[in-house]
């Protein structure tokens, strides 16, 4: 569904991604997991062409999303929803109409059948009792799963998520974590994230890819990502006191 | 994408090479500003087409127009009052002051009108639109929009653009209005011309032609802030301290731009 095909990014003269290439499946949990400054985020910028890739190109569908402007690069992001890192909602609205917002924008969608989908996106996020406040007003927590309520309204065929769960206490990661995992099994939401909370990538992930250098060093389903002998990925695993046959007690 | 990849040149131990690539970015930058100046003044008739497109151009007016009225008006009053002694000051000496009103109601319409009216949107307006729009870009929000499809330009930038064209030459006609009863109080108080015959004379020299470039001019400046303020929002790097330096040199290249064109329109339409 999505490919990359080559792709090298250069920024301040250093390759952040270099000659990278994978893909992605339908219906599938890709997480992309790495130390920070590895080029997570730039990776998942250039699949909406929010970055434009030096060399090589990206392709949804058969769409060259690296290679496409005006009306063409909107219809290839309304497939698309984004979860920024800090939830990215509009300062001046409540959180039902930063929900509503591309309903109203980009759709002719009756009024009430508005209402009937942000209720229903709240409700999916647990924030239905929180609608009419501001983002000023809420948590961090809370403005992130308004963000993925944002995301999630327009129905898209896939959702990227900029570390869902970094700055969130346990309880609420593991929440997040498992209305990734219900959006996939619920809607069929191909889902792209990317973390460093690798406890939580294993609970949701099809796949993990660990990021280094520019370049995927490992990519392969969780049970074998915490057994392989991958150096990079290995230091990566003792760091979050994961062994081989799963978390290390104290 | 209106949001811009961060621009990373490596510095060259030749100056000239430098100075040829600080040329470049700052060519290429008068062209995106430009071009997004251009989109939003294409968009802006657009926004009378929906209810709610309606209801931002109604805040954005309140926020250009009502929200600087205070400034704008002691501003305009003793930019009058100053012009109208210094003026009067000087007449005096040639027992001419009855005529300060025309010497301060062509100063104002044609001039200091529309260009306080400029400094005081571009300080006020034009570096709250450059800081909200800078915060937005930090923050994602204006990825956000571009992932939604929502045209920025479209949503954020046409109504304040269609909003400073419609209150700066307002705002400037009320300038110049004050400036002129600010020129009177002083002609009656310090001067002793009677406020009929500074009426009279004031009047007797105002042209409708002085009027239409002096509001010309105003809404020119208008433009000039929307576009450079929103430019520096949209193009804002690195945070806080982005915001800060962007909201800065909106400000700076407003007022300069203001300057330099209030010089050309003037030119433009006086024959020396």
């Amino acid at each position: 569904m999505i490919r990359f095909e080559q792709v090298t990014k250069v920024l301040g003269g250093r390759k952040v991604l270099d000659d990278l290439s994978f893909e992605i499946q339908k219906g599938e949990i890709f997480v992309i997991v790495g130390p920070s400054g590895t080029g997570k985020s730039v990776t998942l910028k250039h699949m909406v062409r929010l970055l434009t890739p030096t060399a090589g190109s990206i392709w949804v569908d058969g769409v060259e999303v690296s290679a496409v402007y005006g009306e063409d690069l909107d219809k290839a992001r309304e497939r698309f929803g984004y979860l920024f890192q800090g939830g990215a909602l509009l300062g001046w609205m409540t959180v039902a109409e930063n929900i509503a917002l591309p309903l109203r924008e980009k759709t002719r969608v009756s009024e009430e059948e508005i209402e009937a989908r942000v209720a229903e996106a709240l409700r999916m996020v647990g924030l239905e009792r929180d609608g009419g406040k501001f983002p000023s007003e809420i948590s961090g927590g809370m403005q992130k799963r308004a963000g993925l309520a944002r995301a999630i309204v327009r129905r898209p065929e896939i959702v990227l998520y900029d570390e869902p769960t970094s700055g969130l206490d346990p309880v609420t990661a593991r929440t997040i974590d498992q209305l990734i995992r219900r959006l996939n099994e619920e809607l069929g939401i191909t889902s792209v994230v990317v973390s460093h909370d690798l406890q939580g990538a294993l609970l949701i992930a099809d796949r993990i890819a660990m990021l280094t250098g520019g370049r995927f060093v490992e990519v392969s389903a969780p049970k074998a990502f915490v057994k392989t002998e991958q150096p990079d990925v290995r230091r990566f695993l003792d760091a979050q006191f994961i062994s081989k046959e799963g978390i290390v007690g104290m | 994408m209106i949001t811009r990849e961060p621009v990373f040149t490596d510095a060259s131990d030749n100056v000239f090479v430098n100075a040829w690539r600080a040329v470049l970015l700052g060519l290429g930058d008068i062209g995106r500003a430009g071009t997004l100046t251009a989109q939003s003044l294409l968009l802006a008739p657009l926004l009378l087409g929906s209810r709610r497109s309606r209801a931002e151009l109604g805040r954005q007016l309140f926020t250009a127009g009502i929200k600087s009225l205070a400034l704008i008006t002691i501003v305009g009053m003793f930019t009058g009052m100053i012009l109208g002694l210094q003026i009067g000051l000087e007449l005096r000496r040639y027992n001419q002051e009855i005529y300060i009103g025309s010497a301060v109601m062509v100063s104002l319409l044609r001039e200091m009108g529309p260009f306080m009216t400029g400094i005081i949107l571009a300080a006020c307006v034009g570096s709250s639109m450059a800081a909200q729009i800078g915060t937005m870009t930090v923050n994602d929000e204006i990825a956000a929009l571009e992932i939604m499809s929502i045209s920025p330009v479209r949503f954020l930038m046409a109504p304040r653009m269609a909003a400073m064209v419609v209150m700066t030459p307002v705002l400037s006609f009320y300038t110049s209005i004050l400036g002129v009863v600010g020129g009177g109080i002083v002609g009656l108080t310090q001067l002793n011309v009677p406020w009929s015959q500074y009426i009279d004379n004031a009047m007797s020299i105002a042209k409708c032609y002085d009027l239409y470039v002096g509001l010309l001019k105003a809404m020119v400046f208008g433009i000039v802030i929307t576009g450079v303020s929103c430019f520096e929002g949209f193009t804002t790097e690195q945070g806080a301290v982005g915001v800060g330096q962007a909201t800065r040199r909106s400000v700076i290249t407003s007022i300069l731009l203001i300057l330099v064109l209030g010089y050309i329109i003037t030119r433009l339409f006086y024959d020396l």
